[in-house]
């Protein structure tokens, strides 16, 4: 979701010569920072002072305690569950809304963007009722012997609804820009259009594709209000390592909840990472397209 | 919502079979229709299914209103503060060098990356008893979890970045030309910032708004972290669905679901219309 890479390239292109003609510098600067450290930083410091309280020992063991370890588990198979689906779903979208023509297009395109406008409270909400016993997926799936509701398909069904904008948007516009000649030539040459994608137009939107992906992961990763309401939340089977976190709390065991809050943070900041740098390498890719 | 032109980009790229290409968007219809629309219906369904009369008496319930009072409240606080914060942000990052400014943006983004739980977990330890500065607050007796000022703190946090990120990209594009000439022409800085900069960025600035709003008015997991979910105190519109929810008053999450529904598409339905007006 960053467009750090995209804010710099911009700014980098147009160099202030004239240095602080404006004015505002101390009082926007002075806001900001304020504010910034207030809200942001401070609390964040607070989690990380909490656990350096904790100690390595104590850590490890509050990490790698049987009910904690499931947690973690269950959150990761279940957001890498709902991040194989997008990444599917998302590139056959994709695709389907910048090359194919067909009635209500426009409408299937905004559609795309209800998982992000809806509350999360809201979307686990109809969720978990749609396919509860008497829900009208429920109805169906259930008596065929498939589960969802209380299951880790349940929780892997919110985390995928929740993110599903992430690989349809950075995709969408990639595959828009995508110069149709190479394609031309491919066809040209023989080659099937399956061959095409494969080659020409897959690589091409690699980068995207990935970036997509991995915004999708680490949504999926840190979801909480869709999950809570489908997943039932049984200690070591349906209980996601965020919700595992917030009970700690509730104990009082603030250690618990800081380890756990900690771990969360740090994939999330490495997941960061790799999207800020698939980002630029996808900027650079498109710079040299064009 | 993005650019269906009239000639599909890519209108010359070969293209796949018929066929091949029928079945593609049948799926991708069949997964939408299902995954997106009918859940999308079906919150409507089950809060106007027993009538119109059913559904007022659930919104009108005083649990609920008070948690649509508490949540329009957060919003009217949160987005004027996020506004304000929002362009002083861009401000001094569009219109001035200074070492550390990509180190600045990735710390305002930071709330983007980070779950709203975890977010909702730094306040409790720096607000609660034995955080940083909890027993500090505790001697001035200021009152800050499980109250509004912290659903309003943590509201903030989760959606510093949204104004910031559609008005920066705006600034920086459009350069600082016309301000510079406003400061040959003696203009004070409040005079440039209000007769140059807001004219220029309204658009980008009011879109910002409505998506940090949307926001805060949606947002769960770091409010019921710091909410203490006290009835008819400190619920907010999605922590009361939660509540009926788990209170089986499944008809009654609904209706206030469907309220939270109607006004996510009245944002995109305002999203769309004003990213047409931005082009």
């Amino acid at each position: 979701m960053s467009s750090l890479a995209n804010i710099d390239a911009g700014a980098s292109a147009r160099p202030v010569r004239h240095k602080r003609v404006l004015p505002g510098f101390g009082l926007t600067m002075g806001v900001t920072l304020s504010y910034v450290c207030v809200i942001v930083l401070l609390p964040v410091i607070a989690l990380v002072l909490k656990g350096a309280e904790i100690g390595p020992e104590r850590f490890w063991a509050i990490v790698t305690a049987p009910r904690t370890f499931a947690a973690l588990r269950l959150t990761l198979s279940a957001a890498a569950m709902a991040t194989v689906f997008n990444a599917l779903y998302g590139l056959l979208m994709a695709w389907v809304l910048v090359r194919c023509e067909f009635p209500g297009k426009r409408i299937v395109d905004a559609l795309m963007d209800i998982p992000f406008a809806l509350p999360t409270a809201v979307a686990g909400l109809a969720l978990s009722a749609l396919f509860a016993g008497n829900g009208w997926y429920g109805a169906i799936l259930e008596p065929m012997g498939i589960k969802v509701v209380y299951t880790i398909w349940g929780v892997a069904l919110a985390m995928s609804f929740t993110s599903i904008p992430f690989v349809v948007r950075t995709v969408q516009p990639v595959l828009e820009d995508l110069d149709p000649q190479y394609e031309q030539a491919a066809a040209t040459l023989g080659a099937s259009s399956f061959t095409i994608f494969r080659k020409v137009v897959f690589p091409a939107i690699l980068p995207a594709f990935m970036t997509g992906v991995t915004l999708s992961f680490a949504r999926s990763l840190g979801e909480f209000g869709a999950v809570v309401f489908i997943a039932g939340n049984l200690p070591m089977q349906t209980e996601i390592a965020s919700l595992l976190a917030v009970i700690r709390l509730e104990e009082y065991d603030y250690n618990g909840a800081s380890a756990i809050a900690l771990v969360l943070l740090a994939i999330a900041l490495v997941l960061l990472g790799v999207s800020n740098l698939l980002q630029a390498r996808a900027l650079r890719y498109k710079g040299a397209t064009a | 919502m993005s650019t269906t032109g009239t000639s599909a980009p890519g209108a010359l790229a070969p293209r796949p079979r018929r066929g091949v290409e029928r079945a593609l968007i049948g799926l991708a219809l069949v997964l939408t229709a299902g995954f997106v629309l009918v859940p999308l219906l079906y919150i409507f369904a089950r809060a106007f299914g027993a009538g119109w009369g059913a559904f007022a008496h659930n919104v009108l319930d005083p649990g609920t209103l008070h948690a649509i009072g508490l949540t329009a409240l957060v919003a009217v606080i949160v987005v004027p503060v996020n506004m304000a914060f929002g362009i002083a942000a861009a401000w001094a990052i569009a219109r001035f060098r200074f070492p550390g400014r990509k180190a600045l943006l990735t710390l305002i983004e930071i709330p983007f990356s980070i779950s709203p739980i975890i977010a909702g977990i730094c306040y409790l330890l720096l607000y609660g008893r034995n955080g940083l500065v909890g027993p500090w607050l505790m001697a001035l007796d200021l009152k800050v979890l499980f109250a509004l000022p912290g659903i309003v703190l943590v509201t903030l946090f989760v959606t510093a970045p949204f104004v910031m990120r559609e008005v920066l990209p705006l600034m920086q594009a459009q350069g600082s030309e016309q301000e510079e000439a406003a400061v040959t022409l003696g203009a004070s800085g409040w005079q440039i910032f209000r007769r140059v900069t807001l004219p220029n960025i309204r658009w980008a600035l009011l879109y910002g708004a409505v998506l940090c709003g949307a926001r805060a008015v949606g947002e769960f997991g770091a409010v019921s972290v710091v909410s203490g979910m006290i009835r008819g105190q400190t619920m907010t519109l999605p922590l009361q669905i939660e509540l009926l929810f788990n209170d089986l008053n499944i008809v009654g999450a609904f209706a206030a679901a469907a309220v939270l529904t109607l006004l996510a598409l009245v944002v995109l339905v305002l999203k769309a219309a004003m990213e047409a007006r931005r082009r």
